[in-house]
């Protein structure tokens, strides 16, 4: 039953789709500048199919119709009525379908809130996005149909991967596809824009706030995707430059990118074609990164599913779009004149984009270089942390220093005299570093740099932040404070990087072990029955001897059932200045346990820095309304 | 006739990129260990953990048969296939190579001491590099060789009941 409706529902969102653009180039003949009202409507019924759709599957998965093998492959009876509704977008198909879902509204809304822009322009954006809406509608229902019939109905379902019963991990994908998939609408306005009359400076504000939504909503996405790894992966660590993230990092830098080419754009009226350039490579990013992940090529720790025909439509999909968004880009784009002043401010954001562009280089060559290497020589290799580590660091030093300055730079010709109180801000900067390495006994020249100009970064976006509150004007205050989170975030990451405990020990019931400064008991363990899960919780005392102070920790090996699968659930404490971090695992026909002890200097810090990242995002694009 | 040099490079680079990822995906052997079996592990030479001494290739010319596994302390599948290498190393044809990977040399002795010792000689490869000239991807993994030092098979993932079977197979 439910399986009917969803194809019915997919199919008249495809009909929509198909006479969407028959109309839209009908409508491009007539000299007016009046969209026809047709594409109105059916734009109206288009985003209400898709999302009837979409709740149909919600639907599936809430009152458990195994008769959907997607429901019956990914839901159990017994799992939490929470995790059973994320469990709709916690697959292939129903992530795609979600995935469906931005593209259709995001085209609705667009069209909506551009009626006083071009016409033209307007329609040969719903006309491109539609293509993208058909594209990925054709594979949904050849290839990943989410709404497959399941004969004979099961009585029970398979269940959803327990790592990824999560909060965290149910609200990561809405707000990921949001950000990337929301690309897919400056996407289309940039062939648009090319095809049409609306260039330059209108092009520029007709995106801005969809540049702005999406960048923010991305920030959101990868901060809990990093959360959630932190808390339910048991390493401890938060990101580990793995293609699946890579995948979300790439269009996150171009993003970052376009919209700081977009105030040059919108200001000077220069930059259009590198603009126009960001916007088709955000969404083609997205999309390769949708392939690499979802086609198996790559091999990474959450990678969907091995699926080489998946793979084959993404990619044949994906050429088509970057060939077709090629030759348009090189048949319509016009030359321009580029004029810039050494420490304008365009000059300072043009650094930003190519700074932007060599840490996507940096991460997409880490990517992908394992299967180009493996194409050409048979040769296997893994890219991990030290490469990244190694290529990016040195330049964030001159990238945090020139995000400071940056900003108070002027338009045109730069005449501010920003020297001497720059000087005095550095000084203090060092002053702190060396009273941080001081109390907390750490040495290392990059360290020591990169805390240096995280600080400068700080004070100087403090500084901008208090002269904003003084002139009692809320002009800049989004950037500070989004620039204020990226010094934060560098800073924090460093102090946690250096100053953190890290130690792997056994340990049996009733076993004391001293690290440094902590002494931890092992003081318990207790076995446990929850619905969907049993358990083994351990109880330990964690002393602080230094403070006197002590906190509990319960650590759980979880057995879930259905699928049957084993997983280490940490305890974590997290304080405003640390947060203890305990793993156990059970060593087989021996009654000592494995402990990962951890202590993480600030923590909690990370995630504010990046909360505060995109809260700029989202001040911004208030502020504009 | 004007040459774009922009056009051609963008175009040439974009149908490069893509052409190696049509190969890539019709190749999809990535995990698929099966066209390594025949061929010659490349020349090693390692630290081992416990001595001063190196270990090479050379020292596992001496062996019927050898068992490469590559683990860590920190692995948790490590510990489950633990007593399989147990297992085996009762086993007079077969030697096992450990290779201690990316670990505190008092960790792995810890592991080892409370969990037995079932390799003949343990090598260390603290920053990953060795392995990964393996071709290993995680840990663990394991690499049966002869005595001239072909892959007979490789083993992704913790060893289990019926690997032991078939490395056994293998060395009757």
């Amino acid at each position: 039953m439910l399986s009917n409706i969803g194809i019915a529902l997919l199919i008249l969102t495809l009909v929509c789709s198909a006479s969407i653009i028959n109309f839209a180039l009908t409508d491009l003949k007539i000299k007016n500048n009046l969209v026809d009202v047709k594409l109105y409507y059916l734009s109206l019924f288009q985003s209400t199919f898709s999302i009837l759709s979409f709740f149909t599957l919600v639907t599936g998965f809430v009152i458990s119709d195994f008769s959907l093998i997607n429901v019956f492959q990914n839901s159990h009876t017994t799992k939490p009525i929470f995790y059973k509704i994320a469990g709709t977008w916690g697959n292939h198909e129903g992530s795609l379908l979600l995935w469906i879902n931005i593209l259709v509204i995001f085209s609705y809304l667009f069209l909506i809130y551009n009626k006083q822009r071009n016409k033209v322009f307007r329609v040969y954006t719903l006309i491109a996005q539609n293509c993208l809406i058909l594209g990925f509608l054709i594979f949904l229902l050849i290839n990943s149909n989410p709404f497959s019939p399941l004969l004979p109905i099961p009585a029970q379902g398979l269940g959803l991967n327990p790592i990824l019963q999560d909060p965290a991990l149910a609200i990561h994908p809405p707000l990921l596809y949001i950000g990337f998939v929301g690309s897919s609408i400056y996407f289309s306005a940039a062939i648009a824009s090319l095809l049409s009359e609306e260039k330059d400076k209108n092009f520029a504000k007709s995106i801005k706030a969809w540049v702005l939504l999406s960048w923010s909503f991305q920030t959101l996405g990868i901060l809990v995707g990093s959360v959630w790894a932190y808390y339910e992966l048991g390493w401890g660590g938060f990101w580990f430059w793995d293609p699946v993230e890579n995948a979300s990092l790439m269009p996150w830098f171009v993003m970052t990118a376009l919209m700081h080419t977009l105030l040059v754009l919108e200001k000077r009226n220069t930059l259009y074609s590198w603009t126009i350039i960001l916007c088709l490579l955000t969404f083609t990013l997205s999309v390769t990164g949708t392939f690499l992940v979802r086609s198996g090529i790559l091999n990474s720790v959450h990678t969907f599913a091995n699926d080489p025909s998946r793979g084959l439509y993404i990619l044949s999909f994906l050429t088509i779009m970057i060939l077709c968004s090629l030759i348009i880009f090189f048949k319509k784009n016009k030359k321009e004149i580029l004029n810039f002043n050494l420490g304008s401010k365009e000059t300072f954001i043009l650094t930003n984009n190519w700074f932007m562009a060599f840490y996507l280089a940096t991460v997409l060559i880490g990517t992908t270089y394992p299967i180009f290497l493996e194409v050409l020589t048979e040769a296997k290799i893994s890219v991990g942390p030290p490469y990244y580590n190694i290529v990016i660091i040195p330049f964030l030093i001159p990238f945090l220093f020139l995000m400071a300055t940056g900003p108070n730079t002027n338009w045109i010709k730069n005449k501010k005299k920003y020297f001497s109180f720059s000087f005095w801000i550095l000084l203090l900067a060092i002053s702190l570093n060396f009273i941080i390495f001081y109390v907390l006994k750490s040495h290392n020249i990059l360290t020591n740099l990169i805390f240096i100009s995280s600080i400068y970064l700080i004070i100087y976006s403090l500084f901008d932040f208090s002269n904003n509150l003084k002139k009692n004007s809320s002009l800049d205050l989004p950037r500070t404070i989004s620039h204020l989170g990226f010094g934060l975030l560098v800073f924090f990451i460093g102090i946690n990087h250096s100053f953190s405990v890290e130690e792997d020990f056994n340990l049996k019931i009733g076993e004391k072990k001293k690290i440094e400064n902590y002494q931890i008991f092992f003081k318990d363990v207790k076995l446990e029955n929850d619905i969907n899960f049993k358990s083994i919780a351990g109880e330990f005392i964690v002393l602080d001897l230094k403070n006197n102070t002590q906190e509990i920790l319960l650590p759980e090996i979880r057995i879930y059932n259905k699928p049957e699968t084993l997983t280490y659930e940490a305890a974590i404490k997290t304080k405003l200045t640390a947060d203890t971090y305990l793993t156990m695992s059970n060593i087989s026909r021996s009654e000592y346990y494995n402990i990962k002890f951890q202590r993480k200097s600030f923590m909690i810090w990370i995630w504010i820095s990046v909360l505060l990242i995109s809260l700029g995002g989202f001040l911004r694009l208030f502020k504009k309304k | 006739m004007k040459i774009n040099l922009t056009k051609i490079t963008t175009y040439t680079i974009i149908i490069f990129i893509i052409g190696l990822f049509f190969i890539g995906l019709n190749k999809n052997n990535i995990y698929d260990t099966k066209y390594l079996i025949g061929k010659k592990i490349d020349s090693f030479n390692l630290n081992s953990l416990t001595s001063e001494k190196k270990i090479s290739n050379l020292d596992l010319e001496k062996n019927k048969f050898t068992l490469i596994n590559f683990w860590a302390s920190w692995c948790g599948p490590c510990k489950d296939e633990h007593k399989y290498l147990l297992e085996l190393k009762n086993q007079h044809n077969i030697k096992i190579l450990g290779i201690n990977f990316k670990d505190k040399k008092n960790n792995a002795l810890d592991f080892l001491s409370t969990l037995g010792n079932p390799y003949y000689l343990i090598a260390k490869d603290k920053k990953g590099k060795s392995s990964v000239e393996f071709g290993i991807y995680g840990i663990p993994e394991s690499i049966l060789i002869n005595s001239d030092l072909k892959i007979l098979k490789k083993f992704v993932g913790p060893l289990n009941s019926s690997d032991v079977k078939e490395i056994l197979k293998f060395t009757k």
